[in-house]
């Protein structure tokens, strides 16, 4: 047995009386990809923000390559090296591109003086690497004068910036065009052949299926299933489930 | 071999136009360099209005004693609004930073121990201000406000309204270090302008002001980022706190005296130095230098208007019209990035 680098076990989130998460079991491998689906509201993004210790569970458990971690924070799990690209993208846009890739990481010398050279240096490449547009952007652009598919490559740049053992992204492709979403899943391959893993969440399930080896369906702050890609054989299949978990609950309770 | 194939290449492709490095110096600096036009714009409408008043050196002096104490407060303030807070406690702490060192001093301690007393005692306060408003989950504008009226309640109680007077002082090293003349300059000024490089440098340049920077942008963002939020902001209290003390300590030392008062006349003119200095209200960006620039405008003002031979009943009046200008001459060139 291989042990996961992260596992979320029994995690619940409430919100007052309502219930966002009602016990989620959840745990990535080394080098996998893991497929998140669900429904819009089904606790997807609270799940991974717990992940990202921006969003303290209820109660739950998380541990670390085995062990049980104890104060998780976003500065915790980062340095574990788990990276996030948020679904709401969470860039500071009155600012320019380099403090956001460099945000809460900043190359610093002694007493805490910014390398600012080495940033913009480290910047310019990681923008060729996403390549995210045609048109020349300086690292000095302001995040705010961007579109939404270059400040999700932002975003990206971002979280590739270290190398992280897991990558989490939440609906990366959802502003992009197409050749845009062909580069992140480009992006994705890469990422996975490096042996790093990746959570990927997603409304298409033909994406979502091509990419990853493992999925998870949420429903309702419930694991409603998780099956291997060999599994659940085809997209179509997969499709078909979700379109039965989406129907309300006395329906299917009675069928 | 790479590095000029490289070149090349980057020749090759049309550089980005905020690339340029003058137009970049210009857009990065606009806030200050508005600042700047302003003042100077000013400083030219006093002048033909007056060339013999405006010709004497004297007259930029008696500036230049004063002004560095408002120095010292506005460029932690520049921190402090970027940090999307404001402080109005400021005035009440620099009062009672200075108590501490008119104290110290009378005690019959070097002036300069009395200093290192007030600057701790300064930064201290500060902090706890910041961890009041912070960490009490409070507005930082009606906290602040409450705060200096209980501040400097706790100066009047403890001193029971008594001024303390420091001839001695004169003699001392510390008044030649900060507060002599060297060839007729106020030495107190050099002070004040390596204070505000050094943080125009912390706000540019240093991890801490690049956190202060996102924390007033987007503070969701930054706590993503493992960036301790509150934390950071408490520091930016602690900093005003700094400031404040070494502005009351130099506006001590001035005086020779200790007033009760210490402090309050600086309220309004060192809030609105910040923002006739081009930092917007609204947080995650500012300028430090403009800061420095808005406040050698609103320090002018007053002699301006006396230099050109108008009653001192035009002060206030003046004090409102270049406010209003340069708020709207910065109106064009500060956008809001959602
Ligand atoms: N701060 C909050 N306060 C109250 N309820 C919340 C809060 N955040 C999320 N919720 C609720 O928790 C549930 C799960 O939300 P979540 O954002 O995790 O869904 P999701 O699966 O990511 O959906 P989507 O596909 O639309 O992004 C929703 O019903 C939402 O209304
Ligand atoms: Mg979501």
């Amino acid at each position: 047995m291989t042990t996961p680098i992260i596992e979320l076990r029994g995690i619940t989130k409430s919100y007052g009386t309502i219930y966002a998460l009602g016990g989620v079991n959840l745990h990535v491998n080394p080098g996998e990809v893991v497929g998140l689906l669900g429904d819009n509201g089904a606790g997807k993004s609270t799940l991974i923000k717990i992940l990202a210790g921006v969003i303290k569970p209820t109660s739950g458990e998380i541990l670390v390559n085995g062990s049980a971690a104890s104060n998780w924070s976003p500065a915790r799990s980062r340095a574990a090296g788990i990276e996030t690209v948020y679904q709401d993208r969470a860039l500071a846009v009155q600012q320019s591109i380099v403090r956001n890739i460099f945000m809460g990481r900043e190359l610093a010398g002694p007493f805490g003086w910014l390398n600012m050279r080495k940033q913009i240096a480290e910047a310019e490449r990681l923008m060729r690497e996403i390549g995210f547009t045609s048109k020349v952007f300086s690292p000095h652009s302001i995040v705010g004068q961007l579109s939404g598919g270059e400040r999700q490559g932002v975003a990206i740049a971002r979280a590739i910036l270290k190398q992280a053992n897991l990558i989490v992204l939440d609906e990366p492709t959802t502003a992009l065009s197409l050749t845009e979403t062909a580069k992140v899943f480009h992006f994705v391959r890469q990422v996975r052949e490096s042996g790093r893993s990746i959570v990927f969440i997603g409304h298409n399930i033909h994406h979502v299926f091509d990419i990853a080896e493992r999925f998870v369906v949420i429903d309702r702050g419930r694991v409603a299933m998780e099956k291997t890609k060999a599994e659940v054989g085809s997209a179509h299949a997969l499709i078909e489930f979700m379109e039965d978990v989406a129907k309300p609950h006395h329906a299917r309770e009675i069928a | 071999m790479a590095d000029v194939a490289h070149a090349k290449a980057s020749e090759a492709v049309d550089l980005h136009p905020s690339e340029r490095p003058l137009r970049r110096f210009i857009v990065a600096n606009r806030a200050a360099l508005g600042s700047l036009s302003i003042f100077w714009l000013m400083l030219l409408a006093f002048f033909t209005a007056n060339p013999v008043v405006f010709s004497n050196w004297g007259l930029y002096t008696a500036v230049m004693t004063t002004l560095p104490v408002t120095l010292f407060l506005v460029a932690p303030l520049v921190f402090v609004v970027t940090s999307g807070e404001i402080d109005l406690s400021f005035p009440a702490v620099m009062g009672l930073a200075s108590l501490a060192f008119a104290v110290v001093v009378q005690a019959g301690y070097d002036p300069l121990l009395a200093m290192l007393a007030a600057i701790v005692f300064g930064t201290l306060l500060g902090f706890g201000v910041g961890a009041l408003v912070v960490y009490g989950g409070l507005s930082s504008l009606v906290a602040t406000l409450g705060m200096n009226f209980m501040l400097r309640g706790v100066i009047l109680i403890v001193t029971n309204s008594k001024s303390i007077a420091m001839p001695d002082l004169v003699d001392s090293v510390a008044f030649k270090l900060f507060s002599g003349k060297v060839f007729g300059f106020p030495v107190q000024m050099f002070w004040a302008v390596l204070f505000v490089v050094f943080c125009a440098m912390l706000y540019n340049r240093h991890r801490f002001g690049a956190h202060v920077h996102v924390v007033g942008d987007n503070p969701d963002s930054a706590n993503e980022m493992g960036i301790n939020v509150n934390w950071t902001r408490v520091k930016v209290f602690g900093l005003m706190g700094l400031g404040a003390a070494l502005a009351g300590v130099f506006s001590t030392m001035i005086n020779f005296t200790w007033w009760p008062t210490s402090g309050d006349g600086y309220l309004l003119p060192v809030i609105a130095s910040v923002f006739v200095g081009g930092t917007p209200p609204w947080g995650g960006i500012g300028t430090v230098i403009g800061g420095a620039i808005g406040a050698m405008t609103v320090s002018f003002i007053q002699t301006g208007v006396v230099g050109v031979g108008l009653s001192g009943f035009y002060v206030q009046f003046f004090y409102g019209l270049i406010i209003i200008l340069s708020l709207l001459g910065h109106r064009w060139n500060q956008v809001r990035y959602r």
